[in-house]
């Protein structure tokens, strides 16, 4: 079953055009419902009161980076299931499985394709269904 | 011999060249002046000695400073061909970006060309100049429009949504620029140190940062440790049960 195409969705990237790029690629898929963050250190304490149900974020990123995102999500509570895709240039095989082994639900390097997006989130929320 | 001890012992010889001088026993003064001189150049080459060693040590560590290997070896090479593939890159993009926008515009063309002259027809239709034959037509033309402009108008979309990806380079060769100016900041204040480390102690190796980030991969520069496209990493993943 796909994902809710109400979902809400934090992308985090610091570049703001590769935000654009994912923004409108989800919004081609039917997710309209997104919102943006420049840094992990931003991103953080807009998914603790936002309600979010999905994150797609980058690895590098000058404050907090995507990696330590992902470990402060899964750390909390509330956030501890939030499913995680990482879009990121970081193609190291150990920074690959360090991520997988820290929770992350999906990793797609760039440069990547719009169906190459849809099929990860596909595949995230079929996993979340099982 | 320290110098304390050579003092003492200089004192000494000094006292006693002044009893002999005293006495008259011109050979024994004569003597003990080439001691005195002697302790000097034993002092003397100590020195030279010392400086000696310390310039070996420092041209050595200079051979073996495997920063300095480092930076002539491959970095300067990687930040060419890093450099290399932002050109390729940005002009891979332009390109794309341009054939794009070549290919929407006869489509815009047409659709508009065609709505003009739907407009004016509709236009002779609503003030009655039409009669019943030219109004079938008509229809039958404005049925074509439709689905062709359906057709053409995605045509376009997809133009632009080609556009909107051909944009994902900058990202990218922000990344690799932004290596290549810290790989060239580091060359600098290496040959900064260098310049100030001439006679003075070696310069220290830098440490290599755990779980450094590699940023976006280069084309004939990827190392083993990294993966070359998505399939790849979801072998990766998948052979690890993730």
């Amino acid at each position: 079953m796909p994902a809710n195409p109400n979902m809400k969705i934090l992308i985090v990237d610091d570049f703001s055009t590769m935000r654009r790029i994912i923004k409108n690629l989800l919004r081609d898929l039917g997710y309209n419902n997104t919102a943006e963050a420049d840094d992990g250190q931003t991103a953080l304490p807009m998914l603790q009161s936002g309600n979010f149900d999905f994150l797609v974020t980058d690895w590098n990123m000058p404050g907090m980076t995507g990696i330590d995102l992902l470990k402060a999500v899964r750390a909390d509570g509330n956030l501890t299931k939030l499913p995680v895709l990482m879009v990121t240039a970081e193609a190291k095989r150990e920074q690959i499985v360090h991520a997988a082994q820290c929770g992350v639900n999906g990793y797609i390097i760039k440069p990547f394709t719009a169906a190459t997006l849809k099929e990860k989130i596909d595949k995230i929320f079929e996993r979340i269904d099982s | 011999m320290c110098d304390s001890d050579s003092h003492k012992e200089m004192l000494s010889i000094a006292k006693q060249l002044v009893a002999e001088l005293e006495a008259g026993n011109n050979d024994q003064a004569t003597s003990l002046v080439d001691e005195l001189a002697h302790i000097r150049e034993g002092e003397l080459f100590q020195e030279i000695g010392k400086l000696t060693r310390e310039l070996h040590s420092s041209i050595t560590s200079f051979e073996i400073d495997s920063e300095l290997c480092d930076i002539t070896e491959s970095d300067i090479p990687d930040a060419k061909e890093r450099l290399n593939y932002v050109i390729t890159m940005t002009n891979q993009s332009a390109n794309r970006t341009l054939t794009a926008v070549e290919n929407a515009i006869p489509y815009c063309d047409a659709l508009h060309d065609k709505s003009v002259q739907l407009g004016a027809e509709w236009k002779r239709f609503v003030n009655r100049e039409m009669n019943a034959d030219e109004f079938r037509k008509v229809s039958k033309t404005l049925e074509g429009y439709l689905a062709e402009s359906e057709e053409q108008l995605d045509a376009v979309k997809g133009a632009l949504n080609e556009i909107l990806m051909a944009q994902e380079f900058q990202d990218l060769t922000s990344q690799i620029i932004n290596r290549v100016i810290k790989m060239v900041e580091d060359v600098e204040s290496h040959l900064v140190n260098m310049i100030k480390a001439t006679g003075s102690a070696p310069v220290a190796a830098k440490e290599e940062e755990k779980g450094k980030l590699e940023g976006p991969q280069v084309p004939g520069l990827s190392k083993s440790e990294t993966v070359n496209g998505q399939d790849e990493v979801d072998d990766l993943l998948s052979s690890l049960g993730f």
